[in-house]
Order: C-alpha cells, then structure tokens, then sequence
C-alpha cells in the first residue's frame, strides 16, 4: 500500500526534488483549457514531471480549474500513481500479485532492495529511486513482472532483477534497457521487445487472420437500428466480467433522448489474473477501434473514450499511433469514409492505479476527473452516463467481437459457443501450468479440457474468473465455461496442490481491502474484518464458530453492498468455503474451558513489554533485540 | 393523489409516492421510518452508510437512492434485515473511536441512537479498528474530532450545497478514506460557528462540535432521550 496516497505530509519533502515553478502549473492546466474533467491528466503530468502532488501544487490546480483544494486533493489521494510525497526519478512497481509470489517475488525484490539500498515502500535520499509494490499488472502469464516508470520488465528472475537494478543505478534510461535502439522502434515493436503476447491458441473470431475495416464498411449500408438487430441476433454478451448482451445495452443508448452520446471502451483489465485485452489492444487495435466506431454509428455517438489502465501505459503511444493512422485514412473524424454527417473521434483517458475504476461508474467518474467511486444506480450510464449523456461502456474483447459480427454476420457467432453463450472467448490462463498465455475458444469448454490444453492437469485448484470469481477444486474441473455455470471475464489462475490455498484467499482479501473505494460501510470497514478473521485462520488461532462468522460477515458485505465490488469481495472466501472446506477445519481449533484461543497474550502484552524492556527467555525467539 | 402517483408497499402496507421520490422520502411523508445515518432532510443523497438498506421485491436496495416503482412490494421491518443494518451500525462503532460515557454527543447522537434502535446489545464479533486521529482544536469556535466520524459526508454536502463553501471533502480511498477540511487545518478555511454545516443537526455523532456550548443539554434531556431515533416521523403515522 503506498502510503504517500492516503496523507498529505504536513513534514513535506524527506528526499531531494525539484521545485515545481508555478507557471509550469498553470501551463500544464492551460493545455487542458483548465477544466476540470481533465483533472487526472493534469494530476497525471504533474505526477511525470515533478514526481509528486504537493499541496502548493493543489493549490495552483484547484485555482485554474475553478475548484476548491480539497477537491483536487480527493483526486489526487485516491489514485495508487499519484502520489503527496515525492517520488523517485524513477519507480519501480513490483506486481505483488500471490502468482508472482509463488513464481520468486520474495527474491527478486531482496534483489532490488539490497541493489538499490531502500526497502518495499521507500524512496532514495537522493531522489533517485522508489521501490513500491502494486496489484496485478496485467502480465500473469510472465510473472514476476514489474513497472519500471512506463516500461514493463517480465519474467524476472535474480540476475534479471540484478541487471536492471545496476543498469538503473548506471544512469541508463529504462528503455534503453528494454532495447538500446527502442527510439528506432515502432511503438508496436516497443510493446512486444517489452512483453510476449503468448497467444497460445487463435480462434476464428479475434486472433485468427482479421481483414481491415471490413466491419466497419458494412456498417455504412445499415441503418442504426440494423447493426443493433445484427448485434443482438448475434448473442453478444459483455467480456468485461457482468455479460450483459451487448446488443440491448446499445440499443437503450440510442433510444434514450439526447443532445449527445458517448461511446467508452473500458481498458481497465484490473481482475488479477486477466491479461486478454493487453494483447487484443497489442495485435488488434484497429479492431477495437473498428468496434467503437461501428458502435457510435450505432447509437449516435460523436466522440468516445478509451479508458486504458495506468499500467498499460507502455500501450499508450501505440495506440495512440493507430488512432492518427485511421483519421488520415478517413475511418476516424468528420465525414468517416466519406459519409456525409458520420463523425466520430476519441482519446484515450489514462488510469492511475485502481482496480475500481474498471467499474462502469466509477470508470465514468474517473474520465470526468473525480475520485473513481461507483455512481448511484439509476440512472444506469445508457441513460445517464458521462458528463450526464447517455454512455455506452463495453470491455475492450466486446468491441472487438462486435467488429467481426458485422462483417462475418450474426449467425456465424450465433453458431459458435452454446446456448446462452455466443461465439468465442480469450481466456488468459496463468500459474501453475506449461503454458500460460492467450487461449481464444468457444464457450463451453470444461475446465479439465483447458488444463489440458494449458499443461496444468496438475492442478489442486483453479481460480476462474479472478478474485471475484469462483475457487473450484479438482471434483469441480468437470463445470464448463459459460456465463451459466463459471463466468469470467476471462481470467484462469491454475494452483498445484503445493499452493497454500488460505494464503490465496488471504491475499485475494487484502487486494479488496486496498482496492476498494471507500463510499460504502459494507466493503470499505467489512472487508477489513474478514481480512483479519482469515489472518487467524492462517495462524490457526480460529474457532469453529469463526466459520459462521466468515459466512455471516460475507453475507451482509454482498447484500449491502454499493457496487460489483463489495457484492463479489467476499467470494475467495466463500467459493474456498464451499469447495476447500477441510482447509479450514483443518486449521481450527475448538476452544477449551470457553477460552477463545483467538486471544493471544503474547501479542497482548507486547506493547507493555516493549515499554518495560522486559523480554522472555520462553517466547522471544531472538532475545537481543 | 395525483394521477402520476404511483402505488406500492411497505410491510404489506400501502404507500403513495410522487414520481421520482425514493423510497425513502415516500415512506418520510406516510410515517414509516427507514433508518438512516448518511441521508439527511436538505441535504443531497450520498447512498454510503447502508444502514437504509431495505429489500424491494426480494433485491437489496439503498432506500434513500433507490426510485420508488409501482407496485414494488419493500421489506423494511424484519429480522434479517435489521441483522445486517446491525452489523453495519457496528461496523461504524469499530470502524472509530467511540467512547459514548465521555462523548459530548451521546443522547444526541444517531449512531448510538441507531445502536439502541436495532438492539445492538449482543457481545461483538468485530474487531477494533482503533485508528489514530489527531483532534483539530485550532479554529477558535469550532473543533473537529473525525476519531468518532463515520464518513457520511453530511458536512461536505451541507458546506458546498447549503453554505456554498466547501470546508469539507474526502481524501484517500477504502479504510483510509475519511473527511478533511480545505486547508491545513479547519481555521484555514473559511469555516464560521454559524455555518449550517456547523449546525446541532448536520454532523450525525460527535464530530463537530461548537466550542463552548458543550454539554448545555444535561445528560437526559437530550434529543433521544425524548424516544427512539425515528420516532418524529413515525409520530406522523399515529398522529
Ligand atoms: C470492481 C469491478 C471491476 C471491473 N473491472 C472491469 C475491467 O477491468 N474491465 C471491464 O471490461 N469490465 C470491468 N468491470 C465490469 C464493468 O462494470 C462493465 O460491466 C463492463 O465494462 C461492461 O462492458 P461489457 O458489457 O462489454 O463487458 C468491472 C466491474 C466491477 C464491479
Ligand atoms: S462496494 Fe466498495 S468499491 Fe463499491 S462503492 Fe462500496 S466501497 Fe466503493
Ligand atoms: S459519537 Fe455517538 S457513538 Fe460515538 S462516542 Fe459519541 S455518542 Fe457514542
Ligand atoms: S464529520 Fe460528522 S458530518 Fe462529517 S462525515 Fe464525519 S460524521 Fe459525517
Ligand atoms: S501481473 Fe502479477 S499477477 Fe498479474
Ligand atoms: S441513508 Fe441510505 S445509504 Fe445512508
């Protein structure tokens, strides 16, 4: 957790930074006419340049934007990147993921630490450097994988590590490291020298051969009406996690009176485990763009957003590069292929480090230029979205298959899959197996037909669906992949039989913990305690009524709870629960003479025994200290 | 009865609402208490505490944001659901400090008021959160003690929309998200005794309290003192 986003430190600087003119302030905001929807990328530039958030800084901000200190501090404390204390020239953000963890975190960050002489969560005195560890990074499949500024390092091993970190401390620029020639490269170049895109099996629709814009130009012969009967006929449903048909969602946008719409594309990818639209937005761009596009003829809309997540800003320029490349070819901009009146254009919205702005709300919140906290529901963002116009929000896969849809037909997709769950779906398969990567199949498939196709017949468990999704044990591999029995968004973590699965859970519980929002008592005070009571469970200091409790506790989380996140967070629990139950009866232990072995006086009395320099010879393993 | 109403009940009893009221004001105006601590009569919606939680039709709902429909059948009243308003009540008991015998709130105060309204009385199961906040003494009339704050946000909406000043706002995200005010400390900003989000009424627990006017009520006279936390508006029903 980093510290330095939850307190403006009234101490102020520990290490040597720059100091920040004003009028560098006020050009930064000026290149964003100073309003106030920008503020993250405001705040984001602020962050690049000057490594931190200071409160002069706020300031400065809240006074070109018209809004008050504190607000522009609610932004800038939410977001995991931006920071109120200074940062190092450069950062380095370990995935702390439990898959990199079980694939040698523990010594590749020993590695970083000794080389660069500061702990987890420190900065360098001389401002050179900071160490930090951050949730899941969208590289599962090349774990230990870690943020270098806005490179990506993977499959780090010690001596790996050991190189970056001295080439680092040499001076060297990271991309450099990543390639001494990545300013000759094409930004697509850039992404692949940095990561693999392990596709491991293309199917039809998105990963085989994609003809350009074919989609896009069938469109123009239908009405808007016709390519939502097209993508509803086809039997689309979100990809994103929620798998609401996709077709209906478009067509209550466009009825939906209004001066204007928006199409959003959410790039978010923030379920640990989920790495499939790293690699659509690495080898299918075009697609993607193709698909919002068709979608904002559709319902009407002239402008979109592509919410990409901050650590996939190694992404960005490429993106960026396709975007340029269509509106010289006339497939983005005023009069879209000639058609009179067929506008539309987008930007892309960089994120700064929260899972919860892959919500729907929340990521619409986050576009605006506000902490990313879920809205009130309704209105629903078809009705009342971004900047209050009726918004049209789909996953980065969704867009995809839409694209493919009008230019192959929808029964093409209709016929693949089963029923209930159209056409294919990219699984990205992590952990324990052969071959992690990119797996592009029909719905349907059991999971023991996937393990065997990952290499990973060895697993002990297998989490589908991410940490919000389900836990399954080998007397499950037989249940299938569809939106009916296990629904991912299309995350598969494969564990052995090695893998501690309460270690699991209780690190899938401090993801919510830190992940959370905060706007609501359920998730943000709830799942603290459910955090705590796996702890004791961990230290085999629970009761047989603890089970109840974790049941209990769980149940009022997911029924009080404000968004998807709160409703699913108690899930590593309960699907463990449920399918793993003698991991936790094993670690019970009944309480005797009704004393609870929760309490434990070691822990007790230690703050009076550190007061009274008082030590034991019975329980202080190491009595020097 | 306008034709536009809509009908739909409450624990099997019939309520009218105007279209676009929530639940919650259309149960206000027949006399039916939902419990609250976020929502508050002036102010904006926020939906956060949860402690309105009601069932519509088999759904949890937010009944201070949630849209009153025709024909919806809504649980306020019932075991399970006042277990899990309960445990959300206790949530904000640990989720603070709250000391209730030294507190110049109690008998004002809603969270302990909500406390005796749902029997809270069971040993609990929760542990202490037991944060550390520094108590805010510097404004000569006014200061703030955010240990006993359960993050309503009845003062940041009371500042900007009633008062049109914004003294108060959120900083930081999940358990550490809590209240701030707009400036170093509170006599930084613009915050004056006779501010509505100052007021008696807006701060639902003893976070903002008026320097010397503590303590004025005696213990017994106070607002809960007279009944239980609703009892104005289900005073209504009977009335
Ligand atoms: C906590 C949370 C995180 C989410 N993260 C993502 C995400 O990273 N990417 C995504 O596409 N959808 C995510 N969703 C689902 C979105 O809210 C939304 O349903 C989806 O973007 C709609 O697109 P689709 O219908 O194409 O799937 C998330 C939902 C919740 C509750
Ligand atoms: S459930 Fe969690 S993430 Fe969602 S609004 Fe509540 S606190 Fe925020
Ligand atoms: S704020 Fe309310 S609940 Fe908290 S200590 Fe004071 S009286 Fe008790
Ligand atoms: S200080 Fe009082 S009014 Fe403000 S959020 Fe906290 S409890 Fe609510
Ligand atoms: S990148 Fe580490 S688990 Fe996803
Ligand atoms: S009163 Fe409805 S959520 Fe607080």
């Amino acid at each position: 957790m980093s510290t330095a986003a939850q307190s403006g430190d009234p101490a102020g600087p520990t290490v040597s930074v720059p100091s920040i003119p004003e009028e560098q302030i006020v050009a930064i905001c000026e290149t964003y006419a100073n309003d106030r929807h920008r503020m993250l990328d405001i705040l984001r530039e602020v962050q690049d340049r000057f490594r931190w958030i200071s409160p002069k800084v706020m300031e400065t901000v809240a006074r070109q934007t018209g809004l008050s200190r504190i607000e522009v501090e609610g932004v800038a404390s939410f977001y995991s990147f931006l920071s109120q204390t200074p940062k190092g020239r450069v950062t380095i953000r370990l995935c702390d993921d439990i898959v990199d963890r079980f694939a040698g975190l523990a010594e590749v960050a020993g590695i970083f630490e000794q080389e660069l002489g500061i702990g987890m969560g420190e900065t360098s005195g001389d401002g050179a450097f900071s160490l930090e560890y951050t949730p899941c990074i969208g590289l599962c499949d090349q774990a230990p994988a870690a943020m270098v500024n806005d490179v990506v390092v993977t499959s780090l091993t010690p001596e790996r590590a050991r190189q970056w970190a001295q080439a680092l401390k040499a001076g060297t620029p990271p991309e450099e490291i990543v390639s001494e020639r990545f300013s000759e490269l094409t930004p697509h170049a850039r992404a692949t020298e940095q990561v693999e895109n392990n596709i491991r099996h293309a199917g039809a629709v998105l990963l085989g051969p994609v003809p350009d814009s074919a989609g896009l130009k069938k469109a123009l012969d239908m009405a808007p009406a016709q390519i939502i009967d097209t993508i509803e006929a086809s039997g689309l449903r979100g990809c994103g996690g929620a798998g609401f048909t996709t077709g209906r969602k478009w067509r209550f946008a466009a009825s939906e009176p209004a001066e204007k719409r928006y199409v959003l594309c959410n790039a978010d990818e923030g379920e640990p485990g989920t790495f499939k639209d790293r690699v659509l937005l690495t080898e299918r761009p075009h697609l993607l763009v193709e698909g919002m596009t068709i979608a904002a003829r559709a319902v009407g809309a002239r402008e979109g957003i592509i919410y990409l997540r901050g650590e996939y800003v190694y992404l960005r320029e490429l993106i960026e590069e396709v975007l340029a490349d269509r509106r010289a070819r006339g497939l983005l901009g005023a009069n879209i292929l000639g058609i009179d009146g067929f506008d539309f254009d987008l930007r892309v919205q960089m994120g700064a480090g929260a899972y919860i702005c892959g919500e729907e709300g929340a990521l619409i919140s986050s576009c605006e230029g506000l902490p990313g906290e879920p809205k009130t529901r309704p209105p629903f963002p078809v009705n009342r979205g971004y900047l209050g116009f009726p918004t049209v929000v789909n996953n980065v896969e969704t867009f995809c298959h839409a694209a493919r849809i009008l230019d192959r037909g929808a029964q093409w997709f209709f016929d693949m899959g089963e029923e209930g769950s159209h056409g294919t779906k990219l699984f990205s398969v992590s952990g324990d197996c052969l071959n992690p990567g990119i797996y592009e199949l029909p719905y349907g498939l059991e999971v023991r037909e996937l393990l065997e196709m990952v290499g990973g017949e060895d697993a002990a468990a297998v989490q589908v669906g991410g940490p919000s999704g389900t836990m399954i044990a080998r007397d499950s591999f037989h249940r299938r992949l569809t939106f009916d029995d296990l629904a991912t968004g299309g995350a598969v973590i494969v564990f052995s039989g090695e893998r501690n699965v309460l270690e699991i859970v209780e690190y899938y519980m401090s993801f919510f913990v830190h992940e959370s929002c905060g706007y609501c008592t359920p998730c943000r005070v709830g799942n603290v305690f459910l955090q705590k009571a796996i702890g004791k469970f961990r230290k085999g200091l629970a009761n047989p009524e603890d089970i109840d409790y974790l049941k209990d506790l769980s149940g009022t989380i997911i029924e009080t709870s404000r968004c998807g996140l709160g409703m699913t967070s108690p899930n590593p629990i309960l699907t463990t629960l449920e399918n793993f139950p003698l991991v936790y009866s094993a670690m019970v232990k009944p309480s005797k003479d009704r004393i609870r072995a929760t309490f434990d006086i070691q822990s007790a009395i230690e703050g009076a025994r550190k007061l009274a320099k008082r030590r034991s010879y019975i329980y202080d393993r190491d009595f020097s200290k | 009865m306008s034709d536009q109403d809509i009908t739909f009940t409450i624990d099997g009893v019939e309520i009218t609402a105007k279209p676009g009221q929530t639940i919650m004001e259309a149960a206000d105006e027949a006399g039916i208490y939902i419990p609250r601590l976020c929502d508050h009569e002036g102010l904006r919606h926020q939906g956060g505490c949860r402690v309105c939680t009601v069932k519509a039709n088999g759904r949890s709902v937010a009944a201070c944001t949630q849209p009153a429909a025709a024909g919806i059948a809504v649980e306020n009243e019932n075991t399970h659901v006042n277990k899990m308003r309960r445990d959300l009540v206790e949530m904000l008991f640990h989720e603070g400090n709250h000391l209730c015998p030294i507190c110049e709130a109690s008998g004002n105060c809603e969270l302990q008021a909500m406390a005796y309204r749902l029997e809270m009385v069971d040993p609990t199961r929760f542990p202490y959160l037991e944060p550390c906040r520094a108590v805010d003494a510097s404004h000569p009339d006014i200061a703030l003690d955010t240990n006993r704050c359960i993050s309503c946000g009845r003062c940041i909406r009371a500042s900007k929309d009633v008062d049109g000043k914004g003294v108060f706002g959120y900083v930081g995200r999940g358990i550490h998200r809590r209240v701030a005010v707009n400036g170093e400390d509170l006599a930084h900003t613009d915050a004056d005794a006779a501010d509505h989000a100052m007021s008696d009424e807006v701060c639902p627990v003893g976070c903002i309290i008026r320097k010397r006017v503590g303590f004025v009520t005696p213990i017994g006279e106070r607002e809960f003192d007279k009944g239980l936390i609703g009892y104005e508006i289900e005073g209504k029903r009977r009335g």
